[in-house]
């Protein structure tokens, strides 16, 4: 679009309506007639001077707009579309009067205000939507507009004068012609490069041997979780019991509960036979740490840390809900299934001088999900 | 020609019998199946042991033995208790369909009183744990709050997190809390039945079970202030709700947005008209 | 031409207002062509398939407003409180303060609940339209040049959406979102050498700690919605200069593109969808229980329950670790635990990666280096829909195996065997998808071949002379027939060891990437020609006799069946 177009479409104000037909365009064809109502004096002549139409080609599909099919078929999609839009106001109205008058702080009623608000607000959107939708669909005229591509490549001209430019500034800079300058900017910057991992240093601690070790030690009772009762063996006898396991002190310790929980599981005679086990020299399991037949193992999953809490009785299964591993909990929590990869951890148990199951030291090795520094 | 059969070679006609047809079908099924309970009435004083050792002795002990002592289909029930009995038998799992078969929960053949003589002679055999009072599985003496920590530490795991039930390993699971008696709870937890495992008063003092009882009981009837619950499993139902009907609702509004307009067409000599396929 | 216009009879007048306002606002900015050119007529091409992306960006907005409501409310702490609020089940249960808040939100606040589940509801929409978005781009070649930065700009998008949803759903600190976190933090925990130290970060500290709400909170509500808004923005602006692609169609070439104007028909459409969205958004959120996190309680390391899954989008990699069987090394004091590693990194990072690459790896071997603004129909591309079909099929087993304990439950199937099942479909399953994609789609090609030759069923019945009924087939019409006719050539490289006129080796054929190309090349280039000659009748040059009769069978009445041996079958 030149400036010359441009200013001829301002005089142009003046001129008298032009033809339909804007020179060097096609004729319309009679189907090409469309539905519409004739353009407004004045518009298409300012329309064709600024040459939308080497881009934008229009056609228009349907009868002309005084055709009585039209009327009928506008006056009818007109009702439903005002029929929606009423709907529209009275849903919203709807939705302020139940906000206004139903109160919650009850489970059931915010059941009932949940139902009136969320009601009242999809028929509000819907109700709009689909007026506009049947509005767009039945009351405006059905135009299909063609509009042409440019090349989204620059053409050849541009880009060696572009590039010449940048050349020329980049000698101009004296940035490649002097090497002491550039190597020292970029060695002024380099620190910068190091100051966001530097920042961000005191995030948090370093894990350093915090993840080998529980708040387990000697001599500190179990308590059943959430009465934060200690147990003996007697209290824990029948056969196929299962519990969850506090540490005395931490009941409610989550970061020390997330290493530091047990599950407790009592056995009839002759079922366990939890082998001695060593990592490294380090020993690991035995059926010294167990009490008349109660074992505790660690509740921590070693694949990725859920609580391993499913115990079914009649298979010794310990199964982990997240993903499925498996341990057999009368051979020392031995992995028989799934992604684990290591035994769930033994807690050393015995009983104090009042007869209460206390763990005789921390767990051996370390609780939870592997990780490098693990050995 | 009756009414029906003048409109027996309309289209809707078929549908109209299969509907039939499926609803006398789940009319009789569940007829056959009644899922009933045994009620939460007292437990009564004296359990007449000579009748319930009758009724052992002709249902259960082909399984369990003439001395309720074990045989290769079913284990010794002596020592196992009165509550055992009565979770076994209350729920319909005993007498067991199938030998080896995780048992579920199923229509009950014996009366209230039977199941307590069958329970009291069990308990005569070797003891083991009774069946508790009223009084001490009444939810509204327990705390939901403490209950929901200890539902949430040791059942919820296998239960579901508001007892919707769980898969086990080999084809097991636990099943769903939802029509479950206050006793029939606390007699599965004292007595851990299958594979469940055993939560004897010392560990789990009866406080302790009452509180969940008040738990399960209370979340089961708890409406759902977000609409339908969706199963109350979690994450799993709601993918698919919103890919099959939420997506699935908007991709036929979209298609319904862009499809080519119908206008009617001229009908004089303007245009030619051209069919589509 | 005429055009639809103002009928001053009967219309509103706009000129004086325009002028005004606008006028004031041209006077110091400018761009009267512009807005015209631009804005007001640009044309948009109207196929159902292309407001799957607009799904995804009003989802968005809706998730910007309902957030910022949320964010009035939601107290990102984990500071420990004794619960007295009106949820009466909880009373003196310890919790976060950030649960607490969450449980006011849904109890306390009028509407509180409403908006949470749109919320949530609008995330997962989000996320499950950008799937369907990216399956629509991928299978229609849309991506090609010069799409590619779009492309990647969406994979981006993808990558943050699914950090922002796994972010979101985990502040309230309950007990199945902290579940999910403590997983998160487990497989950080692995990875080598840095892996406890990003951890430690993290979290500030050991799990859970302090921190990791109030820090999940900033990235959630600041730090990654400012990156989407601004590679949004970036994604809508590259899709509006470069203007849409559109499908084969009647009229449509590589020079143009065909549609509604903006103004006002697609604004009208385009609020219209919106409104839908919005409404269908608030239809889930009144009837569809989400996220009851009431039910879940709050967080503790020391519970969990069964059916412990993710929101949807991370179901791929709880899937993955599901499947995965245990393997760790140990050696020289050192864990490397690849059970956790290969779920973490393998699945999620072919599918992104793959994607992220495909443009550049069809260019590759397609050698077709060609603007591309006509969509391709899915089964011209037999080995793109192949490879697509194979990707989903891989992540949809995972997916469902991250579901495996419901699938157990609810379908009686033993738990183990679903494991077994998702960790042979995970290989298996993608290569039957592919053969049998690849083969569906070829299939397809010979049908339309077929409709191109022979016309299509008309299902009109005559009965010839001598007593045979044949059905007689109809040309298609030119609307059909530009859809038929759009399917490119795929080009052939030249395979390995050609040599040019000068005994020149092909440099695209050389060496062992060069065969490997040769190899990918062949598979594009399968393909059932269609040769026409421009007017529907396929028959010269495929080295069939071509007589005047046969001419007469497509559709002239009283015709004869076609020859034996044309049946078109290759």
């Amino acid at each position: 679009m030149s400036d010359m177009e441009e200013t001829e479409g301002a005089e142009g104000a003046g001129v008298p309506a032009a033809p339909h037909r804007v020179i060097g365009t096609p004729p319309p064809s009679p189907r090409l007639l469309g539905s519409a109502p004739v353009a407004q004096e004045g518009s298409e002549t300012a329309l064709a001077l600024v040459s939308d139409e080497e881009e934008f080609q229009e056609h228009i599909d349907g009868l002309p707009p005084d055709d009585p099919q039209v009327t009928v078929h506008g006056k009818r999609a007109e009702r439903v579309v005002v029929a929606c839009f009423l709907l529209t106001f009275i849903a919203g109205c709807g939705f302020v009067a139940a906000y206004v008058g139903l109160g919650v702080h009850t489970v059931d009623k915010t059941l009932r205000s949940n139902l009136a608000l969320g009601l009242s607000m999809s028929v509000m959107f819907l109700a709009l939507g689909l007026g506009a939708l049947i509005w767009v669909r039945h009351l405006m005229p059905n135009v299909e507009v063609t509009q042409q591509r440019h090349d989204l490549r620059s053409d050849e001209k541009q880009r060696q004068a572009t590039e010449a430019y940048f050349k020329e500034g980049t000698a101009n800079s004296q940035f490649v012609k002097r090497p002491l300058v550039r190597r020292t900017l970029m060695l002024g910057t380099l620190p910068l490069l190091a100051a966001p991992v530097v920042l961000l240093r005191d995030l948090g601690p370093q894990p350093g041997t915090s993840l080998r070790h529980t708040v387990w030690s000697p001599g500190r009772r179990l308590l059943v979780q959430g009465t934060n009762q200690p147990i003996t063996p007697a209290q824990f006898s029948a056969p196929g019991s299962m519990i969850t396991i506090v540490p005395d002190g931490y009941e409610d310790d989550q970061d020390a509960l997330t290493k530091a929980a047990v599950i407790l599981i009592k056995f009839r005679p002759g079922e366990l036979h939890i082998p001695t086990r060593h990592q490294g020299s380090t020993l690991v399991g035995t059926m010294n740490w167990t009490v008349d037949n109660i074992v505790a193992y660690s509740k921590i999953c070693t694949h990725v840390g859920c609580p391993v809490a499913l115990y079914e009785q009649t298979t010794h299964h310990i199964l982990c809900p997240c993903h499925q591993s498996t341990f057999e909990a009368t051979t020392g929590a031995t992995v028989i299934f799934g992604p684990a990869a290591r035994p769930l951890p033994q807690l050393p148990l015995t009983t104090d001088a009042q007869g209460y199951l206390v763990s005789k030291s921390d767990f051996t090795e370390p609780v939870g999900p592997s990780f490098w520094e693990r050995g | 020609m009756s009414w029906i059969n003048a409109r027996r070679r309309r289209p809707v006609a078929g549908y109209a019998a299969l509907l039939l047809g499926l609803v006398v079908v789940a009319l009789v099924y569940g007829s056959l199946t009644s899922r009933g309970g045994v009620s939460q009435a007292a437990v009564g004083a004296q359990q007449d042991i000579k009748a319930g050792k009758d009724l052992f002795q002709a249902t259960c002990s082909s399984c369990h033995g003439l001395e309720a002592q074990g045989t290769s289909q079913g284990p010794s029930l002596i020592g196992a208790g009165a509550a055992a009995v009565y979770f076994q038998m209350s729920t319909g799992r005993m007498p067991a369909k199938e030998v080896g078969a995780e048992n579920e929960r199923g229509p009950v053949t014996f009366t209230r009183r039977q199941i307590e003589d069958i329970a009291g002679y069990i308990d005569s055999l070797g003891g083991g744990p009774a069946i508790p009072a009223p009084e001490e599985v009444d939810p509204r003496k327990g705390d939901p709050g403490v209950g929901y920590e200890l539902f949430s530490a040791n059942c919820s795991q296998c239960h579901g997190f508001a007892g919707a039930g769980g898969a086990l390993t080999y084809g097991k699971d636990a099943p769903a809390l939802t029509a479950a008696t206050p006793t029939q709870i606390y007699t599965a937890m004292l007595t851990g039945p299958e594979a469940m495992p055993v939560f004897a008063d010392g560990a789990l003092p009866p406080q302790a079970k009452r509180d969940i009882i008040a738990y399960i009981t209370q979340t089961r009837v708890e409406p759902n202030p977000g609409g339908f619950s969706l199963g109350r499993t979690g994450p799993v139902t709601e993918g698919l709700v919103i890919f099959l009907g939420g997506m699935g609702f908007l991709v036929l509004i979209s298609m319904w947005i862009t499809v080519k307009r119908r206008d009617p067409k001229p009908t004089g000599p303007t245009g030619t008209e051209q069919k589509q396929p | 031409m005429s055009r639809p216009a103002v009928n001053s009879d009967t219309d509103f007048d706009v000129s004086k207002p325009l002028k005004g306002t606008a006028g004031w606002l041209d006077d110091r900015f400018g761009g009267a062509r512009g807005v015209r050119t631009y804005l007001l007529r640009k044309v948009y091409p109207d196929h159902w398939s292309f407001l799957l992306g607009e799904i995804a960006l009003y989802s968005f907005i809706i998730l910007l407003l309902t957030g910022t409501f949320l964010s009035f409310f939601f107290v990102p702490s984990t500071t420990e409180v004794v619960y007295h609020g009106s949820y009466l089940k909880l009373d003196g249960i310890r919790m976060s303060e950030a649960y607490q808040s969450t449980l006011r939100i849904s109890f306390d606040v009028r509407g509180g609940l409403l908006i949470r589940q749109i919320h949530h509801w609008a995330a997962d929409l989000f996320v499950a339209a950008l799937m369907i978005h990216m399956l629509r781009v991928f299978f229609t070649g849309a991506f090609r040049k010069p799409r590619e930065v779009n492309w990647l700009i969406g994979i981006v998008l993808f990558s943050l959406a699914l950090i922002e949803g796994l972010f979101g759903y985990s502040l309230p600190d309950d007990q199945l979102s902290g579940a999910g976190l403590r997983i998160f933090e487990g497989v950080l925990q692995g990875i080598p050498i840095v892996g406890t130290y990003l951890a430690y970060f993290l979290f500030g500290g050991p799990f859970p700690g302090h921190d990791i709400v109030p820090r999940m909170y900033i990235i959630h509500v600041l730090l990654v919605p400012g990156i989407l808004l601004a590679l949004i923005g970036a994604h809508i602006f590259i899709m509006f200069w470069q203007k849409h692609t559109q499908m084969p169609a009647k009229g449509n070439t590589e020079r143009n593109v065909t549609g509604q104007p903006s103004y006002p028909y697609f604004v009208a459409k385009t609020s219209a969808w919106f409104m839908f969205i919005f409404g269908a958004l608030a239809l889930l959120a009144t009837f569809a229980q989400i996220n009851p996190i009431w039910l879940y309680g709050p967080y503790t390391p020391v519970a969990i329950s069964s059916a412990s899954q993710p929101d949807f989008y991370m179901g791929i990699l709880e899937g993955s670790l599901r499947a995965m069987p245990a393997w760790e090394w140990n050696f020289l004091g050192h864990t490397v635990t690849f059970s956790v590693l290969i779920p973490f990194a393998l699945p999620l990072g072919i599918v992104l990666g793959g994607a992220a690459f495909w443009p550049f790896f069809e260019r590759w071997a397609t050698g077709d280096k060609a603007y591309h603004h006509i969509n391709d129909r899915p089964r011209n591309a037999p080995v793109r829909t192949g490879i697509g079909v194979a990707a989903i099929t891989f992540y949809g087993v995972l997916w469902a195996e991250g579901a495996n304990d419901v699938i157990a439950d609810k379908l009686q199937i033993p738990l183990y065997t679903v494991t077994w099942i998702a960790r042979v479909l995970t290989i298996l399953g993608p290569i039957i998808a592919y053969v049998i994609t690849k083969r569906v789609c070829l299939g397809l090609q010979r049908k339309d071949r077929n409709e191109l030759l022979h016309g299509y069923e008309s299902g009109i019945i005559r009965q010839l002379p001598d007593g045979e009924f044949i059905e007689v087939h109809q040309p298609v019409n030119e609307e059909r027939l530009a859809v038929l006719e759009a399917k490119k050539v795929p080009a052939l490289l030249p395979a390995p060891g050609s040599e040019d006129d000068n005994g020149v080796p092909a440099p695209s054929a050389r060496g062992m990437l060069g065969k490997a190309r040769a190899v990918a090349n062949r598979a594009f280039a399968e393909t059932i020609p269609v040769e026409t000659d421009g007017h529907g009748n396929g028959h010269h040059g495929n080295g069939h006799e071509v007589t005047g009769e046969e001419h007469e069978a497509v559709g002239a009445p009283g015709s004869t069946a076609l020859p034996p041996g044309e049946s078109g079958e290759e």
